[in-house]
């Protein structure tokens, strides 16, 4: 059985939004993975725009290498302004 | 749902005490396990089964209400079954998705299912014998399965969980067709009073059953509700759903075929006649009245679109060696 390409899609709520990733879909070329996404994914006026993009050309970071990635990020408070103490009488900053 | 690009470059997992109790550790802090994270080879495999089962069951589901949308009574019923049937395949397609993350893979489903090697939900193994059919199953059939979903929506795996919030949004308005229909049965003539008292009487028993076996015989229960699979015990959702449902049947004059039925004011809650558990593991073992046609129609399906699925992928494919042609040239 020859296997139908998976398609990630991605739908952008109305204009001023970003897409977002909303699910996958089969289809056989980027054509027929628009319509199918189109039919799936917005049966309810869910989006004004669709992406789709083939899932085996998405490049994922390894979950293993969560810590490495991201934990250093929250050692670096003083990337927040909430690290800096700005006296009341100067107002809002 | 998610990238495939991890899953089988190495979902083995080490499954020593450290490991699973770190991973029973971040179910029970409520973080949402994601595809490519490390999980018990059982964790796995009870979610594929599951979500595999769930998206059979709304693909099959397709069936006894398609069966109807030629003999709507009127154009506003036959847009509404219509739009409901197609929301069914949709949301097998949400949940095949959703499955697939775990590194099946749709063709292996899809096999499963044909072959009968995959269990659905023993409710449409029943036939819909008349226009009320519509009506109940909406608000009975699609009740229950929403008493069932809503709990999912929080459930562990974050993909199911995310499928499930699309679903319950749209379930909702299944249910309610399916009352407003079974509302105005109730209220038209003695004919149309009847034939709904009947469907309610065929499919009463069938839609309790949904719920699976009492806590006591219920034999993945445990796991999965330590797990965050499964949030409520099957008997405590049948109780839900029963406490919801009488009254919306006392509203409109139905009586709900069981004498036991009694409101018990100490657990504010009612009680329910015996279910006929036989009956139950005949329909699910495949012995409903109308199995075997499912399974038929669902093949027919497939070999008739096989030549459809063929096309588009050599259609793709002489596109993709034209592009190259071109772009040599």
């Amino acid at each position: 059985m020859a296997e139908t390409p998976l398609w990630e899609v991605f739908i952008r709520p109305r204009n001023g939004l970003s897409h977002k990733h909303v699910g996958s879909i089969h289809a056989a070329d980027e054509v027929l993975a628009v319509q199918a996404a189109r039919d799936v994914y917005t049966r309810r006026g869910e989006g004004t725009s669709i992406w789709v993009v083939r899932s085996a050309d998405i490049v994922a970071s390894d979950p293993d290498q969560a810590a490495e990635n991201f934990e250093p990020t929250a050692g670096k408070v003083y990337r927040h302004p909430t690290f800096y103490e700005i006296p009341e009488e100067v107002g809002h900053m | 749902m998610y990238s495939q690009g991890l899953i089988g470059a190495d979902s083995r997992t080490e499954e020593t005490p450290e490991f699973l109790e770190r991973f029973q550790a971040r179910i029970d802090a409520e973080e949402k396990i994601e595809p490519n994270d490390a999980m018990p080879e059982g964790y796995r495999r009870t979610l594929v089964r599951q979500i595999g089962q769930h998206a059979h069951s709304e693909i099959v589901g397709m069936l006894p209400e398609g069966n109807w949308i030629t003999r709507a009574p009127s154009l506003r019923r036959k847009a509404a079954l219509l739009a409901k049937v197609q929301d069914e395949g949709g949301h097998g397609l949400y949940l095949y998705s959703a499955a697939e993350t775990l590194g099946v893979s749709r063709e292996q489903m899809t096999e499963e299912l044909l072959s009968g090697k995959a269990k659905y939900s023993s409710i449409f193994n029943y036939p819909t014998l008349s226009w009320a059919d519509i009506g109940i199953i909406g608000w009975l059939v699609d009740g229950a399965a929403i008493m069932n979903q809503i709990p999912l929506c929080r459930c562990s795996f974050g993909p199911y969980a995310r499928a499930m919030i699309r679903v319950c949004k749209e379930e909702s308005f299944h249910q309610r067709q399916g009352y407003e229909i079974v509302m105005t049965l109730a209220r038209g003539t003695d004919a149309q009073r009847e034939m709904v008292q009947d469907a309610l009487n065929r499919w009463w028993w069938p839609s309790i059953m949904m719920f699976g076996p009492h806590d006591s015989d219920s034999q993945h229960s445990d796991q999965n509700m330590a797990w965050k699979i499964k949030r409520f015990s099957n008997d405590e959702l049948r109780q839900k759903f029963i406490d919801a449902t009488v009254p919306q049947a006392e509203y409109l004059g139905l009586t709900i075929p069981d004498p036991d039925l009694t409101w018990n004011e100490e657990k504010g809650g009612y009680d329910h006649g015996p279910i006929d558990w036989d009956e139950f593991w005949r329909v699910v073992k495949g012995h409903g009245p109308m199995a075997r046609d499912r399974i038929k129609a669902r093949r027919k399906a497939w070999d008739d679109g096989a030549w459809v699925r063929e096309a588009a992928l050599a259609h793709a494919e002489k596109r993709r060696a034209r592009k190259q042609t071109m772009a040599a040239e």
